[in-house]
């Protein structure tokens, strides 16, 4: 994973709260099997509206996307943060994110910054006065900066030292591993096994026809 | 000072506490996956060249993708065929169990999991679909995960967690006939807002979710996550171990004793404290629909659509104002006055036995509304086969219903099983964001009653709403 310290780019006002993941990227979109490619999958529904935002020309090469309350809600498709990735957005900022979407944004190098309603509604004003207008992140600083406005952000300081170092959870987890294995010889010996796989009778299964 | 049931399961899975703001290491007993989320994470295995550590804890079956007709037929559409065809291949070359379509043990991966006896108290178990959260009804810590978390947890069996913060959903008194689990649940996220449990795990109590079928429980905890909850959790009990007794893969002779001797420790403490409490009376409840597209926009069905501009706060207002947009909803207009073209009646929220047999006991010797459309999907092979040996088959069939085979189907449309721009529907699922069951589609969550109702009068109906309604098992005392 690449480190993340600071990143300056087009700012995106986002004004609707409960963004959630089927609106990021239809499930539809879900069906590929590969981890890059999603960018025309996002918001892909809006995104036949032409006066959807991103469909403006001063907020296409938009790199961070400020929306409104709980964005992300809904499914825990990880597609979503690699649609936002893929179309080039470094920095998601709202005032409340859903779980599993800060999650999944925190692992994939996507980082979902915690700022107050308030000064959401100030970066909002400011980008729609002047469109195009850049954003700077500060990792470091915990900071956003749009022109002369400064907001602090939240993060858990676990992932944002994870970010700032670019690394890779499986591994760190790998690094105790004789704690899984410690931990695996106490467990009940009745807890249950999907192997050998144990199922009631066989029995066969009428495929459903179209009706007539 | 005592300690409440997600903080005794937490401590019991514990393999190594975080140091310096690090997250616990937490085990995961049991891994569930399916086509949608899974072959990117098995591709990441492949690039590290890592193995699945623990096969044995890992089971694997087709459900979001797969058709409800022709199952016996090559799949039609390509990438569908694609993701399930990786899905079977990663499975043989990294030995884990799967269940394809077919099969007797295929559909929706959470009502496979407790029918095959895998889902039981005190567990922790973990899939790639934020629905996970149904398996909470066994007193388990169960709740979904992103792909790179599949990934983890394959390598690992376990995975890096900050612990969540505890609320309780009480939920007392007697459920009015008529009502379900499914309009408890409805009440609980219209109370408390799509996001209200974020950060939490609930856990449901009270009298009235005692008294619930475990299959209704699975209901209400399937639906946590809509309230912004990663899991949901109700005490084992004797209707627990009931329903686990004698399924292929619990415990027998003297495990099963153990067994239920550790579950019966598994309850919250009287002296622990929840992080938050919600109260809520059952029999205040009627059966509630949602109006709008996110869950948190549901009421009661004899109500009328809401009029945004008597909405305080601003965002509220402004999400109410795009959503009777969509929906197609004029403020004052009364729900049952709205005619649905599509009954849905499956998922993981409701595609269980109980279910089906409660909407055939409403529609037996009544005519479906000659426009509207039901479609019936089983949660399960087994279901369909259960309910088919009852049959309930032939009701539905009777009826008008169209009787198909397992999966996910309408309930976010990724096989042919969609609605069409503007169409209308009630569903028995679990989200009605825009899109989700069809570009444009409408949809308004229901439970299995008034999903049944609705495709006899055309129109969002309960079955109190029904002629001779006060001869029907689901009529109001």
């Amino acid at each position: 994973m690449e480190k993340f310290t600071t990143h300056t780019g087009v700012g995106v006002p986002l004004r609707r709260s409960n963004v959630d993941t089927d609106q990021i990227i239809p499930a539809v979109y879900l069906k590929r099997v590969t981890r890059t490619g999603f960018e025309d999958a996002l918001f892909a529904a809006w995104r036949g509206d032409e006066n959807f935002i991103l469909n403006q020309d001063a907020y296409k090469a938009g790199s961070v996307l400020v929306a409104g309350p709980d964005f992300g809600t809904g499914s825990s498709r990880e597609h979503a943060v690699w649609a936002l990735k893929d179309y080039g957005f470094k920095v998601v900022i709202a005032a409340r994110f859903a779980d599993i979407f800060r999650g999944n944004s925190g692992k994939q190098g996507l980082l979902a910054a915690v700022v107050e309603q308030g000064d959401i509604e100030l970066l909002w004003k400011a980008l729609e006065a002047e469109p195009g207008k850049e954003i700077t992140v500060s990792l470091e600083d915990r900071t956003v900066t749009c022109g002369d406005i400064t907001v602090p952000f939240e993060i858990d300081d676990y992932v944002r030292w994870r970010l700032m170092e670019g690394l890779d959870d499986i591994g760190l987890t790998l690094h105790n591993e004789e704690d899984i294995t410690a931990f695996e010889g106490t467990r009940a010996s009745w807890r249950p096994q999907t192997l050998p796989a144990k199922t009631e009778p066989k029995q066969e299964v009428v495929a459903a026809r179209p009706a007539e | 000072m005592g300690t409440t049931l997600a903080e005794k399961l937490w401590a019991s899975h514990l393999v190594r506490k975080g140091e310096g703001g690090a997250p616990d290491l937490i085990y995961i007993d049991l891994h569930m996956c399916h086509e949608v989320t899974s072959p990117q994470a098995f591709e990441g295995l492949r690039l590290a060249g890592r193995q699945v550590r623990r096969p044995d804890l890992t089971i694997a079956t087709e459900d979001h993708n797969t058709p409800t007709l022709d199952i016996d037929k090559p799949i039609a559409d390509l990438t569908s065929r694609t993701q399930i065809d990786t899905l079977r291949n990663n499975a043989k070359e990294f030995g884990i169990r799967i269940h394809s379509l077919g099969d007797a043990d295929q559909g929706v991966v959470h009502v496979v999991g407790p029918q095959l006896g895998l889902t039981m108290p005190g567990m922790t178990v973990v899939c790639g679909d934020s629905h996970t959260s149904t398996h909470g009804a066994f007193g388990a810590l169960a709740f979904g995960i992103g792909t790179s978390e599949v990934e983890h947890v394959l390598a690992t069996q376990t995975l890096p967690l900050k612990a969540f913060k505890t609320m309780a959903i009480n939920v007392n008194g007697d459920l009015p006939e008529g009502t379900t689990a499914k309009d408890i649940i409805l009440a609980v996220i219209a109370k408390i807002g799509t996001g209200g449990g974020q950060g939490y795990v609930l856990e449901y109590r009270g009298d009235a979710i005692k008294s619930l079928s475990m299959e209704a429980r699975m209901t209400v905890c399937n639906m946590s996550i809509e309230a912004g909850a990663r899991a949901g959790l109700i005490a084992p009990d004797e209707t627990t171990f009931e329903y686990v007794k004698g399924r292929p893969h619990a415990p027998e002779g003297a495990d099963w004793a153990e067994a239920v001797e550790y579950w019966q420790t598994l309850v919250t403490d009287d002296d622990a404290t929840f992080d938050a409490e919600v109260n809520l009376e059952a029999s205040d409840l009627e059966p509630f629909v949602t109006w709008g597209t996110n869950p948190g926009q549901g009421l009661p069905i004899s109500a009328n659509v809401p009029n945004p501009e008597e909405i305080a706060d601003a965002d509220q207002r402004e999400a109410a104002e795009n959503a009777l947009k969509y929906m197609g909803l004029t403020p004052g207009q009364p729900l049952k006055e709205l005619e649905i073209d599509t009954v849905f009646l499956g998922s993981c929220t409701n595609g269980r036995i109980e279910d089906l047999r409660a909407a055939a006991e409403i529609i037996q010797g009544r005519t479906k509304a000659p426009n509207t459309r039901f479609l019936v999907v089983p949660g399960s092979a087994r279901v369909r086969l259960q309910a088919e040996a009852e049959g309930l088959d032939q009701i539905f069939i009777d009826f008008g219903a169209e009787w198909r085979n397992a999966g996910c189907s309408m309930c976010l449309g990724m096989n042919p099983d969609q609605l069409k721009p503007q169409e209308r529907s009630a569903s028995t699922s679990n989200r009605n964001f825009e899109g989700r069951q069809g570009k444009g589609g409408r949809t308004h969550l229901v439970s299995p009653l008034v999903a049944a109702a609705t495709a006899v009068r055309g129109t969002l109906s309960s079955p109190a709403d029904l002629e001779g309604a006060d001869t029907l098992v689901g009529a109001p005392a």
